[in-house]
């Protein structure tokens, strides 16, 4: 059975599930009482659910000692970019410590957050940042896009015993979509066909994964078919899906909100250029934000940023049906 | 509030002996090229280590920061296993991926230590914080140096740990520099005590050379911190007697042994006991190195496993 939520719903239905089914998940979050998240406090208790300072180091870092010692915390960081105040704690502290200690410690965080709100909330509420931490060894990076997966990639990521940064996006925020009932986990490293094409494989992540969805029904109507993937998780990162569809279609268009030299798009070209070099029957073609700092104009915003128009002329390219640009 | 007779200052003073012959021989391997990497060693300093470690409990986590190899000894770590994960060794403690600046030792509730300073510092917080919610006596425990307090965590830290009362116990070795750079040259507050006192921190600066002493006001706090009390902060003055790492030209210091702890402790005792003590450490790390020497180095496979925890 399932229930109809937003996505931003989605995530909470999953995070208050697993707090009811073990006491040792806490949350930490800056506003936590007095916002939309103080249910959390009357359902489970200031001990618990605690209302941090801004302080984004202490926060996290606090997240790790708890984890060390024997809790489950998740973080509500709010934007992504907030996180990068306390870079140490997040690359060179959580996903270490296990590697570091020859596997005697476990650091089970949850560092949630959300991204790429390009709304005109300017430079530095806008990036789509994941990619600075999936090449991170130990750190796990879940990037839902439909509020199933958002639900199911929060209770999956609760129970991983390793650092995992969940990234939602917030363009998808008021996003609704069919969740199922109860107890539900999307497992990592699986990515998802969210439609079957044969003539090009498109891989998009968040709240791309529409945009490429739109893209798709533009080209069908031109006999075009495309397949379109999203990974779900960017760490682990599923390429054998992304392989084994490029060895049927041949040709690949990678679309990703990130600018372009830290992107995930860039991650998965190189992995595809590497291992389906003989599959591929056109150059690869990605679709990224330009790399840009995301301005504040409306006009300058939409610009710089991939869209339903680029995705299609991109296919076109590598079909063979619109010359290449230089 | 424990009062330290004989037979514990003895142990101490086997501690210190411990720890000041483990560092000596890690350099001499050091400059040999059997412990390769980056090595702090905290010569001068082991009152700290032995009169705080001594009183814990297996239970209460103690972390650390890059000169960590004495509060590991004095928790508990075994040398020989200690020693091997220096010279990256697949018997070491951390199976010779985490080497001098990293150990961790859960056995004993050495939970870590970090290359970058004061980063544990929130990590203990959360270890605090975890006491707090178990609703057991156990406490947090963290060593840094004077230079991790002008760094944004440590307040952050004392701020969440007085907000909410939590058992952790912030231990300062405070040597008078930062790295190469004497505390003057960082900031204006000389006492490290006297930074937290806007949070009302129950806090003590000791002569942290004096191992008696440290044991003395490090009990106080902790027996506070096992009855729900908490947080506090024990500001140690103490002295480096080596450069800030091995190889350090030391410039910008004249070290002087005229303060150590090990022989003031030692003047309390008869000179044949205190150097039966003495020698026993000898022995224990003639055979530590002896122990990683032999040791093979940990196989390239090992590493997959290290990435992720499995659920």
């Amino acid at each position: 059975m399932a229930h109809e939520l937003p996505f931003i719903a989605a995530i909470d239905e999953a995070i208050r599930l697993e707090m009811e089914r073990d006491d040792t998940v806490l949350y930490f979050g800056q506003n936590m009482a007095t916002t939309e998240n103080e249910p959390y406090v009357d359902a489970f208790g200031s001990d618990r659910v605690r209302v941090t300072p801004i302080s984004e180091t202490a926060e996290i870092g606090m997240a790790i000692g708890a984890a060390l010692t024997g809790y489950r915390p998740v973080v509500e960081l709010y934007m992504a970019e907030f996180m990068l105040v306390a870079m140490d704690q997040v690359i060179n502290e959580a996903p270490r410590f296990r590697a570091m200690s020859g596997g005697q410690v476990k650091v089970p965080v949850v560092l949630k957050a959300g991204f790429g709100f390009t709304a005109g909330w300017a430079g530095q509420h806008t990036g789509t940042i994941g990619a600075l931490f999936m090449g991170v060894p130990g750190l796990k990076v879940a990037m839902p896009s439909t509020a199933a997966d958002a639900k199911g990639l929060m209770a999956t990521a609760i129970r991983d015993d390793n650092p995992v940064v969940y990234l939602h996006h917030y363009l998808l925020t008021l996003e609704h979509g069919e969740v199922p009932d109860g107890e539900y986990l999307v497992p990592f490293g699986q990515a998802a066909i969210r439609r079957d094409g044969s003539d090009v494989t498109i891989v998009a992540t968040g709240w791309t994964v529409d945009r490429a969805l739109g893209a798709a029904e533009t080209l069908a109507a031109e006999g075009i078919q495309a397949e379109v993937i999203d990974p779900r998780t960017i760490s682990p990162l599923d390429t054998d899906t992304i392989l084994e569809s490029v060895a049927k279609t041949g040709r690949l268009v990678l679309v990703d909100q990130s600018t372009r030299h830290a992107s995930v798009s860039t991650v998965i070209a190189g992995d595809v250029a590497e291992h389906g070099f003989s599959s591929l029957k056109a150059p690869i073609v990605q679709v990224t934000a330009l790399d840009a700092t995301i301005p504040y104009s409306e006009p300058l915003e939409a610009w710089v940023m991939p869209n339903e128009d680029k995705i299609v002329t991109a296919v076109q390219q590598v079909v063979g049906s619109a010359p290449v640009t230089a | 509030m424990p009062e330290l007779d004989a037979g514990q200052a003895l142990r101490l003073l086997g501690t210190m002996w411990r720890i000041r012959l483990f560092e000596e021989q890690v350099g001499a391997l050091a400059r040999s090229g059997e412990v390769p990497g980056l090595v702090h060693l905290s010569i001068g300093q082991e009152g700290v280590a032995a009169a705080v470690c001594s009183q814990l409990r297996a239970d209460d986590a103690v972390y650390s920061g890059h000169r960590a190899h004495g509060h590991a000894i004095a928790k508990g770590a075994p040398l020989d296993r200690l020693m091997a994960e220096l010279m990256g060794r697949d018997t070491g403690l951390c199976r010779g991926l985490g080497g001098s600046m990293h150990v961790v030792d859960v056995e004993h509730g050495f939970m870590g230590a970090t290359g970058v300073v004061g980063g544990t510092v929130p990590i203990a917080l959360g270890s605090a914080l975890a006491s707090r919610l178990r609703g057991d006596d156990s406490v947090a425990v963290v060593f840094f140096g004077d230079g991790a307090v002008q760094a944004g965590h440590f307040n952050e830290t004392v701020n969440l740990a007085t907000l909410w009362q939590l058992p952790l116990l912030l231990v300062c070795e405070n040597n008078g520099f930062a790295e190469f750079t004497p505390r003057s040259a960082h900031t204006n507050v000389e006492r490290v005590s006297d930074v937290v006192a806007p949070y009302e921190v129950e806090r003590d600066t000791v002569d942290g050379n004096d191992v008696v002493a440290v044991f003395d006001a490090f009990g106080r706090f902790l027996a506070s911190a096992r009855a729900g009390g908490g947080p506090f902060l024990l500001e140690c003055l103490t002295r480096r007697l080596r450069g800030h790492y091995e190889g350090d030209a030391t410039k910008y210091e004249r070290a002087s042994a005229e303060n150590d702890p090990i022989e003031r402790l030692r003047s309390r005792f008869e000179a044949d006991e205190a150097d039966a003590v003495r020698v026993q450490a000898e022995a224990e790390i003639e055979q530590a190195v002896r122990f990683a020497l032999e040791s093979p180095f940990p196989p390239a496979a090992l590493l997959e496993d290290m990435v992720y925890a499995d659920a």
